[in-house]
């Protein structure tokens, strides 16, 4: 089943904000068998010259996906989301999410195509804190996978 | 910023130290929570087969986070990667057991870029096979 081509382009103003807790970036990090200072003890970030505890590289995926799925699951996008796998991720940072950040995220729907009975679509995710400051930008590729792919 | 890395000591070819991950059941689970994804063919062997997957698969973004603990040990500050990306090329299929799968991961520095950064590419292996594909990261060195 292709997905709706219509939503290219498509940009999703930003949800309610995201508030950057400490534990949760300790929750990440542990998740990910990460033991790196920098995202447990705020000394440690501190010394670094962070503001607190930083998140490991890939957290902003918890704000951008969740923006996302505004679009995802969208019922006349046409994602059957139990077929989804990953593509291609990648973040370029400003800065690195501290705990304390109040985040928020635009979305846009930067492609839709089709490749071998696949369904392939890719959105930007544009992270700032609500005052307006740069902080990522998150691009994430989902593939579709066609029922005889 | 203050990566422990000097960008005079790095040349192209530079090896980051090799690592190794451990991936189970129980990393899915966590994962899936921490990071509130919480898609079926991450936890639920029934419905990954039924959309014909081998086998229940780790989430793409946690082969993706572990991969870059390479950088962000040898860099010291996690806060000197700037650019990260990669493809998910093969999934890392995670077997109901009790010992789980090892994410076995190499880098090495391919290009040095302005202002003290540098592009290093990053190989993860699964069962001898590449999962990530043109993975790199770039790296604020000091």
């Amino acid at each position: 089943m292709a997905l709706n081509p219509a939503f290219i382009g498509r940009t999703y103003p930003a949800g309610p904000s995201y508030l950057v807790g400490r534990e949760k970036i300790r929750e990440f990090a542990r998740a990910v068998g990460d033991d790196n200072p920098a995202y447990h003890d705020p000394a440690a970030a501190r010394a670094l010259g962070h503001p607190d505890v930083i998140a490991p590289p890939t957290f902003a995926i918890v704000l951008s996906l969740e923006a996302a799925n505004a679009a995802l699951f969208d019922p006349e996008l046409g994602l059957d989301y139990s077929r989804v796998v990953h593509g291609e991720q990648s973040f370029s940072y400003t800065r690195p999410i501290v705990a304390g950040d109040e985040l928020i995220v635009t979305t846009v729907i930067e492609n839709i195509r089709s490749m071998a009975g696949n369904d392939m679509i890719t959105t930007k995710g544009t992270i700032t804190t609500v005052a307006g400051e740069s902080v990522a930008v998150a691009t994430s590729m989902l593939v579709s996978r066609g029922e005889d792919a | 910023m203050s990566a422990r890395i000097a960008f005079a000591d790095v040349v192209v070819g530079t090896e980051l130290p090799a690592a190794s991950y451990p991936i189970d059941r129980l990393t899915l689970v966590k994962y899936a929570g921490a990071s509130g994804d919480f898609n079926t063919i991450h936890w639920n062997e029934r419905i990954a087969v039924e959309v014909g997957l081998p086998n229940v698969i780790a989430h793409g973004m946690l082969t993706m986070a572990e991969a870059v603990r390479i950088v962000t040990d040898w860099a010291g500050d996690p806060g000197s990667v700037v650019e990260y990306g990669v493809r998910f090329t093969r999934p890392v299929v995670v077997p109901n057991d009790d010992s789980g799968v090892t994410l076995e991961v190499t880098a090495k520095v391919t290009e040095l870029l302005e202002g003290n950064r540098v592009k290093i590419a990053i190989t993860a292996k699964f069962d001898e096979q590449t999962v990530l594909g043109r993975a790199q990261a770039v790296v604020q060195l000091s």
